[in-house]
Order: structure tokens, then sequence, then C-alpha cells
């Protein structure tokens, strides 16, 4: 195990964990203020790398598609809380999930009618198509440590936003005691709609984000929301802050373990999982766990 | 969640009449389909027991149909059916055992976010391992159909019919089998929980011992399913276990009627029916799932067996 490679792999499995924190950050606050598990959170991530793949394909830069994700990803969400998960928010479970399997199947084939079911690489922008040397023998890609950069930029953004605002505090309210939002006599139809428009942002700015790291293919959301899940189960429920030390935890055990031990790599989140469930089911970093 | 009363079982049975006499006047493609429709309605009903009976809305469900599949493949083959089927459902059922033992730590979403990453794992076990013999799938020998020693030799052009009757078997005995268990104690000790779990506690009853015998349960029958599945297509892949295939199961009881048991059964014929219909008209099968699922859960949540009252 030499050290470069080493580096190279925590900070990469750093970084995964960073867009995991983008995409599982949202699915926590929906669960937590609404009480909905967004089955089609993966494929919003889907939506926004296939978004950076339409930018950078009419010859736009990549840094155009981010707030094109993040404005188009605020604004599908309003209208998907408007038009139908508002009407959900009270109905059984199987309700939401169908409602959400739904979702991801009318994605899916929005995207094949439209773009196709093919592989596509999204180039590395390029100006950041470089490695910066960070000791002697490594050097690490620029894209990633700007990915990097601005995944830490949006996880601050989102932590001072909920500290220190108000809106904020209520969102926190709400994810801790949903009931909150009415004794205190806040607006839950704009709390609900502002967590969803969040939400969904920041699902397609992880996709927008990880395009060129990953390549865009059909069903790509689907291991996400997955993995995203097990972020959650970790972390524990509805807490923002669970969110991003279990998304840390995961990315760097999946991204060295699939660096060290390939054969059993695709378990060892599993395995974490189950360890957890066992030791502590409220998730690891839950508080009162 | 209801049982049909013996009016309900009586016209049951003349639809299992009706179905065992297909093979004389329906064509082999027909009988096929009608095959299809069985086994979904298997799968989707042993996934009944836990969401309409126990409340316990699983996504990893399909994991256990694709272990009692792959049972055939992993079993040598010529084995006789009546070795294979148990094998098949105990294995199935084991898994159950490991996966329900974590999952049933958690309750609601997070009993559903665990059952999907869990059975995502055996999904992953078979779709990278050379356990299940790649990603692509693979053909299987179908298990003997052995009685009493005696082997059955099925002519090709026969098998549709037998495996018809095969499944048709299953399907009644199945729910023969969860028709009578909601009788007892321990069926209404499970509806109690879907109730309200802290009082089934509060009354003395092991819930989680309870509920884990559910799942184990559901478990070993949709790895009879799964069986059925492998018997008629003689060809397993990693697809058997995916969430996506459990989805379609729960999307079935919905269709059918959460609220009651043969509410699945309904569900499943709906909904192979529906996939049939949908090729005349387009090949964009997941479109019209998803455009029925919306249907669906927007204008009918109590599902067919609702439409009546």
């Amino acid at each position: 195990m030499d050290f470069p490679g080493l580096a190279a792999q925590l900070l990469n499995g750093v970084q995964h964990g960073l867009l995991l924190f983008l995409i599982s950050s949202g699915l926590t606050l929906i669960f937590g203020v609404m009480g909905v598990i967004n089955l089609a959170h993966g494929s919003l991530f889907m939506l926004g790398a296939y978004l950076a793949f339409v930018v950078t394909g009419m010859g736009a830069p990549l840094w155009l598609a981010l707030p094109a994700a993040m404005l188009g990803g605020a604004l599908l969400g309003a209208v998907l809380e408007r038009g139908l998960f508002r009407r959900f928010y009270t109905r059984d479970h199987l309700d939401q999930v169908l409602l959400t399997f739904a979702l991801i199947l009318l994605f899916e084939e929005a995207r094949s009618l439209l773009l196709g079911n093919d592989f596509h690489s999204v180039p590395v922008p390029a100006l950041l198509d470089f490695s910066i040397p960070v000791t002697e023998g490594f050097a690490y890609s620029a894209y990633r440590f700007a990915v990097l950069a601005v995944c830490i930029l949006v996880a601050g953004l989102m932590f001072l936003g909920l500290e220190r605002t108000r809106l904020g505090s209520a969102v926190r309210a709400a994810a801790e005691k949903p009931e909150m939002v009415q004794l205190l006599g806040l607006d839950a139809r704009r709390i609900h709609l502002v967590v969803f428009a969040l939400g969904t942002a920041l699902a397609m700015l992880a996709g927008a984000l990880a395009a060129p790291l990953l390549s865009v293919y059909p069903n790509m959301g689907d291991g996400f929301l997955i993995i995203s899940f097990v972020v959650v189960v970790v972390g524990g429920v509805g807490s923002v802050a669970g969110a991003f030390w279990g998304a840390l935890l995961i990315g760097l055990v999946d991204t060295l373990g699939k660096a060290y031990l390939p054969e059993v790599a695709g378990l060892s989140i599993y395995v974490l999982m189950a360890g957890v469930l066992l030791w502590r089911p409220a998730g690891l970093f839950a508080r009162g766990a | 969640m209801i049982v049909a009363g013996r009016r309900g079982h009586l016209l049951m049975a003349l639809a299992a009449v009706a179905i065992a006499c297909l093979p004389l006047v329906a064509s082999n493609y027909h009988l096929q389909l009608a095959s299809t429709a069985l086994v979904a309605a298997i799968f989707a009903l042993s996934l009944q027991l836990l969401v309409g009976a126990g409340g316990m809305v699983s996504l990893g469900h399909a994991a256990f149909f694709g272990i009692g599949a792959y049972a055939v493949h992993l079993l040598p083959p010529g084995l006789s059916v009546l070795l294979t089927l148990p094998a098949a459902a105990g294995l199935a059922g084991a898994a159950a055992l490991l996966v329900g033992a974590m999952a049933l730590r958690t309750r609601g979403f997070f009993f559903l976010m665990t059952t999907l990453a869990f059975g995502q794992m055996l999904f992953f076990v078979f779709h990278d391992t050379p356990l299940g013999g790649g990603k692509d799938g693979v053909f299987v020998t179908r298990p003997a159909l052995e009685l009493l020693g005696f082997v059955i030799d099925v002519p090709r052009r026969d098998r549709p019919a037998m495996l018809l009757w095969l499944n048709l078997g299953l399907l009644v005995a199945v729910y023969a089998l969860l028709a009578a268990l909601m009788g007892t104690l321990f069926g209404h000790a499970l509806r109690g929980i879907r109730a309200n779990e802290d009082r089934m506690r509060a009354l003395g009853y092991d819930t989680g011992r309870i509920k884990l015998v559910a799942f184990v349960l559901a478990g070993a029958l949709a790895g009879i399913a799964g069986h059925a599945q492998a018997m008629a297509d003689a060809f397993v892949n990693p697809e058997m276990l995916a969430w996506h295939h459990g989805a379609e199961a729960l999307l079935m009881i919905l269709l059918g009627g959460l609220g009651a048991l043969h509410g699945p059964i309904l569900g499943a014929f709906a909904f192979v029916g529906l996939g049939e219909a949908s090729t005349l008209i387009t090949e964009r099968q997941r479109l019209v799932e998803g455009l029925v699922i919306l249907a669906v859960v927007l204008a009918l949540p109590r599902g067919l067996a609702g439409l009546g009252r």
C-alpha cells in the first residue's frame, strides 16, 4: 500500500462522501420534515447529471450547468411538491412508495425518449483539466479538488442557513418534531415547499458535479439512491449533521473497500449498516441515541 | 385486512376451476401468460402477509424470490421437484431470517430503507460473484417432476399446461395457508401489530418475534414463487432479485387492494393483463407501468377490491 495511492483514495473517499451528503441531506430533510421517502431522489441526481451532459454538449462550459441544476432543481422540486407530494404527506407508506416509484419510471422514460439509452462521457472543464501536485510524486485531479470545494461551500452555506436564519430554525424544528411547526404557528406549506425545492436542487447539483467523474448512463440514480439510504440509516433520522458524518463514513468505506478489497467491496457498506443496526439502531449520529 | 367469506372463497374456487380448464381452450402462449400471472400472484400474496397483515412495507422482498429461483441453479441438476421446492423455500426463509433480524430493529420508513439496502446487497451477491453465474443470468435444468418414485415425463408441447396446473396448485395452497393463518392467534396478533404495535407489546405479545416469524414465512413463500419462475423459464437472472421487481409486487398489492388477503391475486392478474394489453399500443412498458401506478395512487387508493364498496 503506497502512500500516494492511499492519499488519492482517501481524497476520493472524502469527495465521494461529500457528493453523497448533497444527495442524502435532501433525502433526510424531506423525510424528517414531511415524513415522505422520495425514492425518486436518485432520479433527480440522474437528471442533474444529464443536464450537465446536455449543457456541455451544446458547447457551454460545465460551470453553467451548476446554477442551471440548482435553479432547475428548485423549480422542479417546487412543481412536484405543489402538484403531487403535498397530497401524499398523510397517506400510507405504500402509496408514497409507489408514487415515487412511478416517478422513477417516468423520469427514466423521459430521459430515454429525449436522449436515448447510451452511455455518454462528460468532459472535465478544460480550465480544470490538469493535476495539482500535492506532495512529491503525488498529484490529484484539479476537477476533483473543485468538486470538493463546491461541496464544502454548499454544505457550509446549508449549515449556516439552517443555524442562523429564521427559516432554517423553522426547518430544524420541523425536522425534529413535525408538530412543532403547527404549535409555533409557522407556515407549514411554505416550509414544505422550501425543503422539497432545496432537496431537489441539491440532488441535481450533485448529479451535475458528478457527471464528468462518472459519465452519464441510464438508471445511474438507482445506486446512489440506495447508498444514500444507507447513509441515512447509518447517520440517523432527520438530522443534517448525521447525514454529513454518515456520508463521509460511507464514502470512505465504499471507496477504500473498492480500492483495497475489490472482491467484497460491493458488500462493505451493507456490512457496516448491519453493524450499525445491531449496535445503535437509531443511527450513529442521532441525538439521544 | 379481511379474509374473504364463504361466498368469496366459492368465487375464487370457481375461478381456479376456470383457470384449470384453460388448457382445453387457450393457446400455449396464453397458458404461459396465465402461468406468469399465477407466479406473480404467489409472490404478491407472500408480500401481502407483511404489508397488508403486518403493516411492514418491505422493498427488499424480491431478494427472497430470487434466492428461491437461484436455488434451482445452486442445487445439483436433475433432482426431484419434491426436494428442490422445499430447499428453495428453506434457503429463501433462511436469508429472510438474517435480513429480518437486522431490518426489524427499525420501523416504518427505516424498515423500508434497510430492507431495500439488504435486498440490493443480495442482488449484488448474485450479480457480481461467481455464485450466481454472472450478471446476464444462467440457464438451469428444470427439476424433475417426480412423484412417489415415478418420473413424469412431460412432452414439450404439454409443458405449459403442466406448469399452469402446478402453479395453480401452489397458489391455492399458499392462499389456503395464509387464509388459515389469519384465523389463528398469530394472524390476529400480526394484524394487531399493524394497528398498534405498542399496545400489542403492552398486552404481553412478543411483537419482535411475531414480526420476524411473519418475515421469514413471507420470505419462504416468495422463494416458492421464485422456484416456480425458474421452473417455468429454465433460466434465472439477477434482475429477479432487483428491488424494482419487489416494487411491482407492491403495485399488485395496491392495485388489488391492501385491505383484503385475495387483493394481490386480483392485482397480479390485472398487472399482467395490463402489461400484455399495453404491448399492443407501445413498446415502452415502463412508461405504461409508471402511468398506471400514478393513476392508481391518485384515483384508486383502495384498489380493485375496494371498487365494490
